[in-house]
């Protein structure tokens, strides 16, 4: 394999959306680092940004020039020697816009599917819908010339039906990145029965270039990722139901997502995690999975109410979050969806109550971004866990529960032959999910 | 050696905050006080110690690269716009990259010299954080040699020094100059915690000795050198008043808050030529010669030296470079604790370069107003003991790699 020329003649499909956005912007600046080492001056690049909506395209190359000229300006010393030869180019300013330049030149937008067909490489990252992304498959290899290698970024539909349906012969393997791609680490890489062991040693290559993780998964519904996030949410919104037996429903939602995010010390709590990923993404993910699960029902009837009253969450194209079960005020949630009066309820409202409710967080406790860079974790979190066992507190009971399923969950992960190590679930929570601690420990 | 004809002073210095990453009140995104601003505030408090901008015959602005982070030139204009009593009177801008500021108290000193002033106002000043650092490295670059920009690294200065760390790493061993850069660092960042204005002030680091020795990475930066051997990005600006006897008698102060000049010494090298030791700050020390020589004092003298540690290995060459150290010993007398505020001569007792800060342009007058705070005991938290025996305040202010030097010698007046 060339791995190269491989990267010639790229396409992203879907180039304009959330996840096909970034999956370009690395793939553009892998190939334009390509094209500037010495030995493939000759060599032509380019990379097909194909996407249905116009709109969406151009909004897609402005992210692309202030995201390309971000990195060019943190690479600036590597780029320095990449452009030595240009006698031309002088300043570190010089060489930055240069290199934006070079980038995006590779960069053809299209609304058709037809410039795909040359292309050798087709990064996939459309609507998660198994019948579509099929259609889309089968018309770009029926078409082609190159016998090209597919690179699906589904997070839940398995790879072996999308192959055996689109009539690929292998030539398809699930390169999942995670929300953002650009930032997250992660990437997990699914093989069908009869992937091209070439098409993985491309892929391996082309995720460690960019500097990612790699997590093989097995090629199971929803992988590691979802298999985990799915079954973590669905346990949230199990939780904030019970409560609102008790308490009203947006006094559950509030100690729930408390609960997710400050005792468990998460990046964010579960409720705002579900709004950050989408109401019916989640919803549509659950529904692409629960077909192939026994003994196990993962569906939410809370959010396909969210849906049915026009409450998706999700974000906006310049990444800022639209309302969902919380309302956001510059990215920070400021009111909770009340579900029943279909109107947004103030957090401040509420937050005493229910913070006396759960009781006091455990003296040792700090919040996730305190800890996520500090090298005593473990020991930070095994003092914490500690406490939290020592505390008599609703909150306390709430999160221990809490972090008991995560833990089940990633061990069923495991036995189920999903994951192929309790270490692979860990990865996977720590690198897609920017978790300080893998739900697979001895702190409780 | 020549000396100075006439008696001159200095008194009523000031610096601003040395505005930059480490202050609590700085942030990257929010709009920042510009040029103009640090002018205005460190020439209007100094004039208000020396009885208003009538008393002034002259106003010298020492300033780097205002044209590239400001897109700012003809910076005398901002005199008149200190205060209103300085208009139609003259200003000069002087400019020797990172020793433009010691440059405009030499200007200031000749002016007293030459009897053509009694009473000046010396200001640096610099505004950095208008660029990111990447961008900045291109407009520092110009205390270089232009020609040498496309061979240079990103960084270009800290390529510089990194050679030079790299070159006396070889010399004279890697582990001892890493320790001793890091205790310079340490030494650093504790004096700056003593001077509210310094950058590193609200520095809450523990363990300052580990976060020196920090492994240089080569890919995200330079080859020998750590980000923490490097001085930071710094807006900022100082003034003093350079005085003659008549100026003091002027503005009414009392020679207690002085300290007397008593010498400097200026040395240039050609800018084209690279160092002919990496491992020696030769021009440094013609320099600090002839200040000692036309102070007629010699080191064992100095009390407290404010030394141009852009990087923690200019610092050790400086020891070096003025005599305390015989040449690959520097490392020793540092790690010995012999710079260290309570160590036989302090250097850099409100932080330096590294710990107070290097708005550029500002250097060269905030290590006069450092070394005027410590002989006249107003240094604050940051005081430290003057011993009879070793009365004398040393300065040296450097621009480029060891290009343009101005070094000057002080003693409290009586």
């Amino acid at each position: 394999m060339d791995y190269t020329e491989k990267l010639q003649n790229v396409s992203v499909v879907g180039a304009a959306g959330k996840m096909g956005s970034g999956i370009l912007l690395l793939t553009a600046m892998e190939m334009a680092d390509l094209s500037l080492k010495p030995e493939n001056k000759k060599r032509h690049f380019c990379i097909n940004a194909m996407d249905v909506s116009g709109e969406a395209l151009s909004g897609l190359m402005k992210y692309l020039k202030a995201q390309v000229l971000r990195a060019a300006e943190r690479k600036i010393v590597a780029l320095r020697d990449a452009y030595s030869d240009r006698k031309d180019l002088i300043e570190n300013s010089d060489i930055i816009n240069q290199y934006v330049d070079d980038v995006l030149f590779l960069v053809r937008p299209t609304t058709y599917l037809e410039p795909t067909y040359d292309s050798s490489v087709v990064f996939e990252a459309i609507k998660e819908d198994p019948e579509l992304k099929v259609k889309v498959f089968k018309q770009i290899n029926e078409n082609s010339k190159k016998k090209p290698w597919f690179c699906t970024n589904t997070s839940s539909i398995p790879i072996n039906e999308l192959d055996k349906n689109a009539g690929l012969d292998g030539r398809i393997l699930g390169v999942h990145f995670y929300n953002p791609p650009a930032v997250q680490r992660l990437v997990e890489i699914i093989k069908t029965d009869n992937t091209d062991p070439e098409l993985v040693e491309f892929a391996n290559t082309f995720s460690k270039n960019l500097r990612k993780v790699v997590v093989p998964s097995a090629d199971f519904a929803g992988f590691i990722g979802n298999g985990h996030f799915m079954r973590d949410a669905l346990h949230g919104i199990k939780e904030a139901e019970k409560l609102a037996e008790k308490y009203s429903f947006t006094e559950a939602v509030y100690m729930i997502n408390k609960v997710s995010q400050d005792y468990l010390i998460r990046p964010m709590g579960i409720f705002q995690l579900i709004d950050y990923v989408g109401i019916d993404v989640c919803q549509y993910i659950m529904s692409v999975m629960n077909p192939h699960l026994k003994d196990e029902d993962l569906h939410s009837s809370l959010l396909d109410k969210m849906i049915e009253l026009g409450v998706y969450g999700g974000q906006n194209f310049d990444g800022s979050q639209k309302d969902g079960f919380l309302k956001y005020e510059k990215g920070r949630p400021v009111a909770i969806f009340d579900i029943n009066k279909k109107a947004y309820q103030d957090i401040s409202t509420l937050k005493d109550k229910c913070d006396k409710e759960l009781g006091e967080l455990p003296a040792s406790a700090k919040p996730w971004k305190a800890v996520i860079g500090d090298k005593n974790k473990d020991e930070f979190f095994k003092t914490y866990f500690n406490e939290l066992k020592s505390l008599n507190s609703k909150g306390a009971q709430l999160a221990l529960d809490y972090v008991k399923r995560s833990r089940e969950i990633g061990l069923k992960l495991v036995s189920d032959k999903i994951a192929f190590s309790e270490k692979d679930v860990n990865t996977v929570l720590l690198t897609g999910f920017f978790h300080a601690y893998g739900p697979i420990n001895d702190y409780i | 050696m020549t000396k100075l004809r006439r008696k001159t002073y200095m008194v009523a210095g000031y610096n601003t905050v040395s505005l930059g990453t480490g202050r609590k009140e700085f942030h990257p995104k929010k709009p920042r006080p510009g040029l103009e601003h640090y002018i205005k505030e460190a020439g209007q408090e100094t004039l208000k110690m020396i009885g208003g901008a009538e008393n002034v015959d002259e106003t010298v602005i020492g300033n780097f690269m205002a044209a590239g982070f400001n897109k700012q030139a003809n910076l005398a204009a901002f005199a008149p716009y200190i205060d209103d009593g300085l208009r139609y009177k003259p200003a000069v801008r002087v400019e020797g990259a990172c020793s433009s500021g010691a440059m405009a108290l030499a200007t200031g000193i000749k002016s007293i010299q030459a009897e053509t002033a009694d009473v000046v106002l010396a200001i640096g000043v610099e505004v950095q954080n208008s660029v990111k650092a990447m961008y900045g490295a291109d407009i520092l670059a110009a205390a270089g040699w232009a020609q040498e920009r496309k061979e240079g690294h990103a960084y270009f200065f800290p390529g510089k020094f990194s050679d030079r760390a790299k070159a006396y790493a070889e010399k004279f061993g890697e582990e001892k100059a890493r320790k001793a850069t890091a205790k310079w660092y340490q030494n650093a960042i504790e004096n700056a915690r003593l001077c509210p204005t310094a950058q590193e002030y609200h520095n809450t680091t523990k363990d300052l000795f580990e976060v020196g020795m920090t492994k240089p990475n080569p890919k995200a930066f330079v080859d020998s050198l750590n980000v923490f051997d490097c001085s930071k990005v710094s807006d900022g600006a100082s003034a003093i008043a350079i005085l003659s006897e008549e100026g003091l008698k002027r503005c009414g102060i009392d020679k207690n808050d002085c300290v007397e000049i008593l010498s400097m010494g200026m040395a240039e090298e050609d800018i084209t030529k690279p160092p002919a030791d990496l491992t020696k700050l030769s021009t440094t020390t013609a320099a600090v010669e002839k200040a000692l020589d036309s102070a007629d004092i010699n080191k064992e003298r100095i009390g407290t030296v404010e030394c141009h540690d852009c990087f923690t290995i200019a610092g050790i060459m400086a020891v070096e470079a003025i005599g305390f150290a015989g040449h690959g010993s520097g490392t020793d007398f540092v790690l010995e604790g012999n710079t260290s505020r309570t160590g036989s001569v302090p250097f850099n007792t409100t932080g330096g370069l590294i710990g107070w800060g290097h708005p550029t342009g500002a250097t060269g007058v905030h290590q006069a107003v450092t070394i005027w705070e410590q002989l006249t005991g107003k240094a604050g938290d940051a005081q430290i003991q003057i011993k009879p025996e070793k009365p004398y305040g040393l300065t040296i202010n450097m621009g480029g790699d060891d290009k343009s030097l101005v070094s000057i010698v002080y003693k409290k007046a009586v």
